[in-house]
């Protein structure tokens, strides 16, 4: 068993001392519309982004650069009162928040698999949720990238404004 | 330069006594907590919630999205005294229920808090959730408890981890 599987499906097994932290934003008083991790070592088998802050619009990833019409999603997804599911091909990104967090910090877990792997498309899933006290959302996605490239960056965007002051974005290697 | 980070900060077990697990004196010394849980209780049903700091103030919310097998849906709780993890059903004395707990910034002294977790039991269904405690203060104590009231099987196990950032 991989450590990832270790401790995000079962949470037991696995050698914990291979999760170690890469990096991380915190976003100052101006806010910030993107922030990106570049130069992502090459040495572990997965990535997993970890978010709590504030966000106007909804928020979305990218790799490598890549704004072409290259990625798919799928979401399954909660509002307090009712299930919905999404989907879209022919992309230009994942989706990575869903609806606004301006007011209580919403959070995000974001699982990229076999970041290094130059033979297959890449993978990533995300469990994302933020309560207002009388709204909220709370999202299963997956994402797809049809390129076989190595990951080297990751840049996380906001729809149409800022992520707001205090938002952190942590990035974590798991070796293989 | 990274930094191995995963690291066990407390094991216990369920008493079959109590209706509730109390981790107290968290350090501050991480980023994220995750408390992993495989649970069941000694008599009917359980509704696990999770508080913080000892707060029993109207200061908790939540939202929910569920799956039965025949299925799904969402519901959520606003100004609650607890955050709800799971069904009420899915934690019961019938097979034991899986929850992974990911609390947020829980040392950060600035914003409120943010929780995310999954609840799973084959038997029944699975859970995602996210919950809001409305305090900015540092989290230094997790009680997990049933709103039942009925005690937590003596087979019951919680581990919680802290994840550093960089």
């Amino acid at each position: 068993m991989t450590p990832i599987l270790g401790i995000m499906a079962s949470a037991i097994s696995g050698n914990l001392s291979s999760y170690e932290s890469i990096a991380t934003s915190t976003v100052g008083s101006g806010g910030s519309s993107t922030i990106t991790f570049s130069s992502i070592p090459s040495t572990y088998k997965h990535l997993q982004i970890r978010y709590s802050g504030f966000v106007a619009n909804d928020a979305f990833i990218r790799f490598n650069g890549d704004t072409g019409t290259n990625y798919s999603r799928h979401s399954l997804y909660g509002n307090g009162s009712s299930a919905a599911a999404y989907g879209a091909a022919n992309e230009t990104a994942i989706g990575f928040t869903y609806t606004a967090s301006n007011t209580n910090p919403g959070s995000s877990i974001c699982d990229i698999l076999d970041y290094t792997n130059t033979s297959k498309y890449k993978t990533a899933r995300i469990l994302n949720g933020d309560d207002q006290n009388g709204s909220g959302i709370i999202m299963l996605a997956s994402g797809n990238w049809q390129n076989t490239a190595a990951i080297t960056s990751i840049t996380i965007f906001e729809d149409s404004g800022v992520f707001g002051q205090y938002s952190r974005f942590s990035l974590y290697g798991i070796k293989g | 330069m990274a930094t191995a980070t995963y690291d066990k900060l407390a094991v216990t077990t369920g008493t079959g006594s109590s209706s509730s697990i109390t981790f107290s004196s968290i350090p501050a010394t991480h980023t994220d907590l995750i408390l992993v849980v495989n649970g069941a209780t000694t008599t009917s049903t359980g509704n696990p919630r999770l508080r913080f700091n000892g707060d029993t103030a109207a200061n908790y919310s939540d939202t929910n999205l569920y799956g039965s097998g025949t299925a799904a849906g969402s519901y959520s709780n606003t100004s609650g005294t607890s955050i709800q993890l799971i069904a009420t059903v899915y934690f019961n004395t019938t097979y034991n229920t899986n929850l992974i707990i990911h609390i947020m910034n829980y040392s950060n002294a600035t914003t409120y808090k943010t929780t995310l977790n999954r609840a799973n039991k084959a038997s029944d269904g699975v859970d995602a959730v996210v919950g809001l405690w409305r305090n900015t203060a540092a989290i230094n104590s997790i009680t997990f408890f049933t709103a039942s009231g009925n005690n937590i099987s003596s087979d019951s196990t919680f581990t919680l981890y802290g994840i550093k950032s960089a």
